[in-house]
């Protein structure tokens, strides 16, 4: 096993923990606006995507690429995009003892891309 | 890889994962999202320094992210708050369909004898990644009703599916251990996608979010693949973080339902037959229906009234109708509460999101275990387009494919009312012995329809 690779596990190994770690307590209201900000953060794809697409020579490589491109753009963009517009709807609405900034009108979110 | 830019793989992870502590918290979701973003773009700007553009190469990335930034940011944006799980299922869908592509195309380019260390993680990543985008499809399908919403199953389903895993895992070993050509992995992918589809089909509709909570983990898992394969550090940590946080994601779902993840996925499997056990008793009995107008005496002269939305309020859009019930009812001096189910709806939080976008309080929304105690003390739990949520067979008869869930105990109210499109039996198939109990006033029709003529008749009460 090369440095690099054995680098490469340590990290994985040490994510998987993290992963488990950060989200042990979750209450139910959030389990779709949780599953739909992790499906953002796979979006992260769009990194190989542009990496594959970036040395294309011939027509094979360039119809993948492009493919994956457009593939993981949606991805990262549409995941991004539709979990801020479920955690639009909470906001403001809980109960205003919390010291957030109530009246605050919803700003408009980046898109990132 | 620079130190910069491993600097800035490094500020991107711990983003992600500062995003994701706060998106386990309802008071800084919004924001846990938000930080994930700006760690996507950091990621994304930090790898321009790797790259080493063709002219043909420039061209298919400005392409891409012309035509993705727009379908994704409309499609987002256009979406119904109904259809919100079958669009997560869509995005997730195309993430794992862009990992498999990663992998094919450095396959490509790596020739036929391919070092382990690239070939395994590309296998899996093919496989997964298809797996997940097919299966996502299928998910997606079902939810927006161009599919059955129940489980499709045939005899022998589940010996063409082992088939499919035996010949997906023979020719994973071919490419690794013997040559890695085209002549392999395209048959691969294509197993992949077959098995996709061949997984989702047989389960049943109301199960989806659990399912798409799992495809999501696999594309994650299949992220970090390609990024083994392509030695890139943002790739395998984010991949990786989604993947872990989603398996358990996926856990603690089946577990909202009081199922195990084994019988959501395989559940279809021999125990459909089991659901007329608790029907045969009702055969035959006569239900209770009322006139908007009695019902709506019965609600202005009650002291509380409880409010159990289901999907079927979603469908008929009846939630800004809801709210101006409650708000008459109130106006009488009625308290009213809503009574949110766990897996009320198609996905979880269903409930929450669409009844917090007809502004109604926060306060108001009870969870479960908040609200259960208090319907012996209501006078009317008013159920709206819900059925299985509130169906006693949970508790009572074990043979029913929803014993064990934790339901909402309307039945103890003193009256319950039901609106429903007809006698139709819920998402999971079985029918209601509570529809039958004499405390019991059914008022058919479509939802929304039923709460103007309520509020309405509220009115003039």
């Amino acid at each position: 096993m090369s440095e690099n690779l054995l680098n490469e596990f340590t990290i994985f190994v040490l994510a998987i923990f993290i992963g488990f770690e950060v989200i042990s307590k979750v209450p139910t209201i959030l389990h779709t606006p949780l599953m739909s900000g992790t499906n953002a953060i796979h979006g992260i794809i769009l990194v190989g995507a542009i990496l594959i697409a970036a040395t294309a020579r011939d027509p094979l490589q360039i119809v993948l690429g492009l493919v994956a491109v457009i593939l993981a753009t949606i991805n990262v963009v549409g995941g991004f995009v539709v979990t801020d517009r479920m955690l639009e709807m909470f906001k403001g609405r809980q109960t205003p003892t919390q010291k957030e900034k109530t009246p605050a009108p919803p700003q408009k979110e980046k898109t990132p891309g | 890889m620079t130190v910069a830019v491993a600097l800035a793989y490094l500020v991107a992870a711990v983003l992600f994962i500062l995003g994701l502590i706060q998106l386990s918290s309802p008071k800084s979701a919004r924001r846990g999202n938000q930080i994930a973003a700006v760690g996507m773009v950091i990621a994304l700007l930090a790898t321009i320094p790797l790259l080493h553009f063709t002219v043909a190469g420039m061209a298919i990335t400005i392409i891409g992210l012309l035509i993705g930034v727009p379908i994704g940011a409309i499609g987002a944006r256009r979406v119904k708050m109904t259809a919100i799980p079958q669009m997560v299922a869509l995005f997730n869908g195309v993430g794992g369909g862009a990992a498999a592509v990663v992998a094919v195309s450095e396959l490509l380019l790596q020739g036929s004898h391919p070092p382990f260390a690239v070939a395994f993680p590309s296998v899996f990543s093919i496989v997964i990644g298809s797996v997940s985008f097919a299966g996502s499809m299928v998910a997606f399908a079902k939810l927006q009703a161009l599919l059955t919403g129940t489980p499709i199953t045939y005899p022998g389903q589940q010996i063409v599916n082992g088939a499919l895993a035996l010949a997906i895992v023979a020719l994973a070993v071919y490419l690794i251990a013997v040559a890695s050509t085209p002549i392999i992995f395209v048959p691969l992918l294509i197993l992949g996608l077959v098995l996709g589809v061949a997984f989702v089909l047989p389960i049943g509709g109301a199960d989806m979010p659990v399912v798409i909570s799992m495809l999501n983990a696999f594309t994650g898992l299949a992220v970090a693949a390609s990024g083994f394969v392509l030695g890139n550090f943002a790739l395998i940590v984010a991949g990786t973080l989604v993947g872990a946080s989603g398996t358990l994601l996926t856990k603690l779902m089946s577990d909202a339902m009081g199922r195990s993840l084994a019988n959501v996925l395989f559940g279809a499997f021999g125990t459909v037959t089991a659901g007329p056990a608790g029907v045969a008793g009702v055969e035959g009995r006569s239900v209770r229906s009322g006139s908007p107008e009695d019902i709506a005496t019965l609600l202005a002269y009650s002291r509380k009234v409880i409010i159990v939305p289901g999907y079927g309020l979603a469908v008929a859009q009846g939630q800004h109708a809801v709210r101006e019930l409650a708000d008459e009812l109130e106006k009488r001096g009625v308290e009213v509460e809503y009574a949110i189910h766990p897996v009320a709806g198609r996905m979880p939080g269903h409930m929450n999101v669409l009844l917090a976008e007809a502004n109604v309080p926060y306060e108001q929304l009870k969870e479960m275990d908040q609200i259960n105690d208090e319907f012996k003390s209501a006078d009317v739990a008013l159920v709206v387009g819900a059925n299985d949520v509130v169906n006693p067979a949970a508790r009572s008869s074990p043979g029913s494919p929803i014993y064990g869930m934790p339901i909402l105990n309307a039945d103890e109210a003193k009256n319950i009312v039901f609106m429903k499109r007809s006698m139709r039996p819920g998402f999971a198939g079985i029918d209601n012995e509570l529809l039958y109990d004499p405390k019991t006033v059914m008022l058919f029709g479509d939802a929304k329809d039923s709460l103007m003529k309520l509020v309405a008749a509220v009115k003039a009460a």
